[in-house]
This record gives C-alpha cells, sequence and structure tokens, in this order.
C-alpha cells in the first residue's frame, strides 16, 4: 500500500512529528509511532493479519477498532488476549498473533 | 471515597463530569479508548452553514475543561465488573477497584455487523473502524474499497475518506441473506435515506422528492434508479445492486457484485468483480449496553432508540438507586445530544448527592429543555421518530412506580 499514513489532511491539518518506536510482531521487526496501537501500526506497515482462527486456523485482522469486537486479539509478551485496536505500542514490545489451537476432539483430527 | 464514577469519557461522560465538577463533586472518569472524546474524535461533518463539526477540537474543549476542574480522567482503563454494595456501587476496572456513591454508565454505542460471505476476511471493517482508522490515527485503511451498507453513517463516514484521499469506488447493498436482513432491501434503505434528509445525499433526495411523494411510487423510483448509480460526491451509490461476496485468499482482494431486483434478490447473470484491498461495512448504531446489564438495571426494547435501553427518567435517572445513563446508551443520537444528556445527568447526581435539593431545580429543568431544542436542530438524526422512543422509556419508568420519592440519599 502506498503512503500508509495521512499526513496532509485539508480540514485536521498536518500530522504532526513523533517519536519512532520499535516493536515485533510474530519476530519481525517493525517500526511505528508513538501514540499508534498495534492495529494502526501494523496496518501503516501494511499488514493487516493480526492473528488466525482459534479453531479454523482462518486469518484474521481488526474489525471494529474501538474495543467491541475482540477480532484483534494478540499477545503481548506473556498477557494473552490484548486488542492490538486499543493497545498502544512502546518501545521494545514484543508482539504475536493469536494462534490457531490443537482441536484434540474433533472428528478426523489428532493432536 | 469518590462522589461519583463516570463510565465512558465520551460527550456524554465528559459533560456530565464536569457539571458535577463545577458544584464541588469528586468525580472520577475511565475509558478503555487510549484518548478521552468518545466516538465524537473521529466525527467530521460539515454544518449546513458551511463551517466544519470537528471531533478531535470538540473532544480536546470537553477535556480541557475536566482538566481545569481537576476532574480524573483515566483513559485505557476498561470497566469488567459493577457490584451494589450497601448503598454504594463497587466498580471493577483493569486498574483496581473503586466504591462510588452515584454511578453514570456513559458507554456510547456500537455498531451492528451485517454478515456476508468472506466477511471475516482481513481488510474488512466495520464504518466506524474506517472513520477511526483515518481521523484519530491517521493511518490510510486502504487504497480502493467498497462501502456495504447504505444509510446515513455510511454516508457521512465515506465522504470523511474521501477527505482524507482514500478511493472509495462504490456504496452498495448487502447481499440478501439470512443475516443481512432489511439492510439488503432497496426500498426499505431508500426510504429511511430519505426520512434522514437532512444528510442524507442531496442527488437522492431530489429524485426520491419528485418519484416519493406517494408511497406505491417508490418502487418505480427503484425501477428508473439509474445502472450506474447516483452519483454523490463523484461516487456512485447503488440501491439496485448488491455485494453477495467478499473474495481474497489471505486478505480482500475484491467483492463479487450482482443487479438486485426491487426485493433485494440478486439477478442471474448479473455479476461483477471489483477489485478492491478492503470493504466497510455499515450495519448502523445499538446502545452498548452490558455494564447496564450487570448492575440489574430494567430494559425495554424501543427500536426508534436502535435496540435494548437500560429504563431511564428525562433526568437521566435509572430505577436503581445512584446509577445514572446517558448519552447513546439511552439511544442513538448525534454527539451534540449526548452532550446535553450529560449536563442533565450531571444536575441529576447534584441534586440527588446535595442537602438542598430544591436548589438545583431550576438547573436541571433548564438542562433537560436544553436536550429537546438540540434534538430539534440535530442535523444528524439517526431515527425519524426518536421522539416517540424517548417518551416510551420515560413512560416505562413511571409505570413501573419507581418515581417514589424512596430517597436513597436522604435521611
Ligand atoms: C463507530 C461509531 C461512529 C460514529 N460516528 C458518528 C458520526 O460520525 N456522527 C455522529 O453524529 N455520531 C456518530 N456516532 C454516534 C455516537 O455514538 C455519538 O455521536 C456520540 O459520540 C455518543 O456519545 P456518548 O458519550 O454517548 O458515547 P461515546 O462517544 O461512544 O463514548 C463512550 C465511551 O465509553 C467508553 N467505554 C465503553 N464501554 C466501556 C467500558 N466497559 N470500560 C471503559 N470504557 C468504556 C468507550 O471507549 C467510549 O470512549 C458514532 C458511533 C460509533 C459507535
Ligand atoms: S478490532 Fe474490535 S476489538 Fe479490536
Amino acid at each position: 500500500m502506498t503512503n500508509s499514513r495521512i499526513v496532509h489532511h485539508p480540514i485536521l491539518g498536518r500530522l504532526q512529528e513523533r517519536g519512532k518506536i520499535h516493536f515485533t510482531f510474530d519476530d519481525n521487526e517493525y517500526i511505528g509511532y508513538e501514540g499508534e496501537t498495534i492495529a494502526a501500526a501494523m496496518l501503516a506497515n501494511g499488514e493487516r493479519v493480526l492473528r488466525s482462527h482459534e479453531e479454523s486456523g482462518n486469518l484474521r485482522g481488526f474489525y471494529c477498532n474501538i474495543g467491541h469486537c475482540m477480532e484483534c486479539r494478540v499477545t503481548v509478551g506473556n498477557q494473552k488476549t490484548v486488542r492490538a485496536c486499543l493497545s498502544l505500542i512502546e518501545e521494545g514490545m514484543i508482539v504475536n498473533s493469536g494462534k490457531k489451537l490443537p482441536t484434540p476432539f474433533k472428528k478426523g483430527e489428532t493432536l | 471515597m469518590i462522589d461519583v464514577f463516570i463510565v465512558g469519557a465520551g460527550p456524554a461522560g465528559l459533560s456530565a463530569a464536569n457539571v458535577c465538577a463545577k458544584n464541588g463533586l469528586k468525580v472520577k472518569v475511565v475509558d478503555e479508548f487510549m484518548k478521552a472524546g468518545g466516538r465524537l474524535l473521529g466525527q467530521l461533518h460539515e454544518e449546513p452553514d458551511g463551517t466544519w463539526w470537528n471531533g478531535i477540537e470538540e473532544a480536546k474543549k470537553l477535556n480541557d475543561e475536566a482538566q481545569q476542574l481537576k476532574v480524573e480522567v483515566d483513559c485505557g482503563v476498561s470497566v469488567y465488573n459493577i457490584k451494589k454494595q450497601n448503598k454504594s456501587w463497587k466498580v471493577y476496572t483493569t486498574k483496581g477497584k473503586f466504591q462510588t456513591k452515584a454511578l453514570l454508565l456513559a458507554t456510547g454505542a456500537a455498531e451492528t455487523a451485517i454478515p456476508i460471505p468472506g466477511w471475516t476476511l482481513p481488510g474488512v471493517m466495520s464504518i466506524g473502524a474506517a472513520q477511526v482508522m483515518t481521523n484519530v490515527h491517521r493511518v490510510k485503511v486502504g487504497d480502493r474499497g467498497v462501502v456495504v451498507g447504505i444509510n446515513i453513517l455510511s454516508a457521512a463516514i465515506t465522504r470523511e475518506l474521501q477527505l482524507a484521499g482514500i478511493e472509495v469506488s462504490s456504496m452498495y447493498l448487502p447481499g440478501k441473506n439470512i443475516a443481512t436482513g432489511d439492510h439488503g432491501n432497496p426500498i426499505l434503505t431508500m426510504k429511511s435515506m430519505l426520512k434522514v434528509a437532512s444528510l442524507a445525499p442531496s442527488k437522492l433526495i431530489r429524485i426520491g422528492s419528485k418519484l416519493m411523494k406517494s408511497e406505491s411510487l417508490h418502487p418505480l423510483a427503484l425501477k428508473f434508479y439509474p445502472k450506474s448509480g447516483i452519483k454523490v460526491w463523484g461516487m456512485p451509490v447503488h440501491l439496485r445492486k448488491a455485494v453477495i461476496e467478499i473474495v481474497g485468499e489471505k486478505k480482500v482482494e475484491g467483492v463479487r457484485v450482482a443487479k438486485v431486483d426491487l426485493n433485494g434478490e440478486p439477478i442471474v447473470s448479473t455479476e461483477e468483480f471489483i477489485p478492491v484491498d478492503f470493504v466497510c461495512i455499515a450495519g448502523g448504531l445499538y446502545p452498548l449496553v452490558e455494564l447496564a446489564a450487570i448492575t440489574g438495571c430494567p430494559f425495554q426494547y424501543v427500536s426508534e432508540l436502535g435496540g435494548h435501553v437500560p429504563v431511564h427518567s428525562e433526568k437521566m435517572k435509572t430505577p436503581l438507586e445512584g446509577l445514572y445513563v446517558a448519552g447513546n446508551i439511552t439511544g442513538i443520537e448525534s454527539a451534540k445530544v449526548a452532550m446535553k444528556q450529560g449536563t442533565v445527568a450531571g444536575y441529576s447526581v447534584v441534586q440527588d448527592l446535595s442537602n438542598k435539593k430544591e436548589a438545583f431545580q431550576v438547573q436541571l429543568k433548564q438542562a433537560i429543555q436544553t436536550v429537546e431544542e438540540t434534538r430539534n436542530q440535530a442535523v444528524i438524526q439517526f431515527h425519524p421518530d426518536i421522539r416517540t422512543g424517548r417518551k416510551k422509556v420515560y413512560m416505562s419508568f413511571k409505570d413501573k412506580g419507581l418515581m417514589k420519592k424512596r430517597d436513597f440519599y436522604g435521611t
């Protein structure tokens, strides 16, 4: 995606300068800016996927962006089920996507 | 102990907080979003007089006043439980428990989802999500997208995306299925857009007003609906085409669109594929009421208000002592109305906690009147029969005999 941040806006004005923040998502390094959420920083880096569905493994991104739907849940450090759309990135933050879980009791599947 | 605990730093919560603080109460406001202002933050509309309603500025005004008044506004904090304890409320947050005499729930609204095949793909988001990403976080949601669902909110936000330089190729109905319901019905959609004429795309109104005079002509208006859609702000709005599937391998790659008949049923062999990298789904708003449900507050379903709402009075009091509500939790309306409702709730709290109850009678009455005036002047109306809905709830409050002067804080 081209020019992912909206620097100029006809009514809201120019996006103010902010400090850079380094973080990792699934072991890849990313750069975002102070005050950005995990979801916003990832999107600005061209990454829409935040997790795999626990059962089906289908890929998911943010949906509501304001904390209501829980679609954006990720792991931050050791903390599971963190909403990427409400959580601000911090320097050195380690983020991991939600992963598919084993379904040992499902028909036709083994551990 | 805190005098008033407020959940939600939106226009309703902050306005209430400021009234309480001005009258000497100790106020704490929490909000799970990282900035104060609630859904105001994303709003950007052109008013009929040509000025802009800039939500970020409005939110700043409210929050600056709160800071001056020493209101404690704590962002990034979620409330997940509420319990009644003797004569006070115990509020459980992600940053500790709090005890309060008065509790105001100003949690706002949430968006109704319209599930269509492919809607869980990354790149599909609610229209409000796109608004927040664009105006608050200032990150582009994509290069080119479509909006599924035609209503007052999606029309307003699509305009905001355009302002930020994001291309929205078209607005469509959602393909009719068991889950999409009335959202996929061309006639009902047209009617509801015409009812909110104050903001509805002007061209739609013009072709509408000719044919809309009599109900029996509605289908005719749609029959002659241009195949290329009606252009609003340079973008086609399609009432005779629907998105029947969102397609993509790992993320959105495009949508399958079909022409639909007057009932919204897809017409065979009219399908086309439109390449896009994002899709916004717009199913409208409903009051976010879970916390009120936890308290045991009685509820009522009122379609004009957007769904189930906690029963409350014109004074924004619920039947539960010490529990107040304000803003979109009481019904879907614009931010200006939410602010004025917050002021009412603030005065109700002040009055209930005061020893001289009569002292605030005038302010309260005036505040209630201001809500009504603001409602009458509202540019954005989510439901044309909002007043009917409001009356229904106030009636229930009275009917239940809960207006008894059994004063929780009194002697
Ligand atoms: C996505 C979206 C977009 C909208 N766009 C527009 C628009 O463009 N124009 C318009 O006129 N109206 C719009 N609205 C309607 C909007 O609800 C009102 O304009 C107005 O903001 C309502 O004010 P409020 O104070 O009642 O709630 P809000 O402004 O929604 O504020 C409620 C606050 O409560 C917080 N909250 C909720 N639950 C909890 C909890 N458990 N713990 C902690 N905090 C919590 C939320 O984070 C939020 O900040 C929109 C609504 C939504 C949901
Ligand atoms: S996207 Fe809905 S909770 Fe984060």
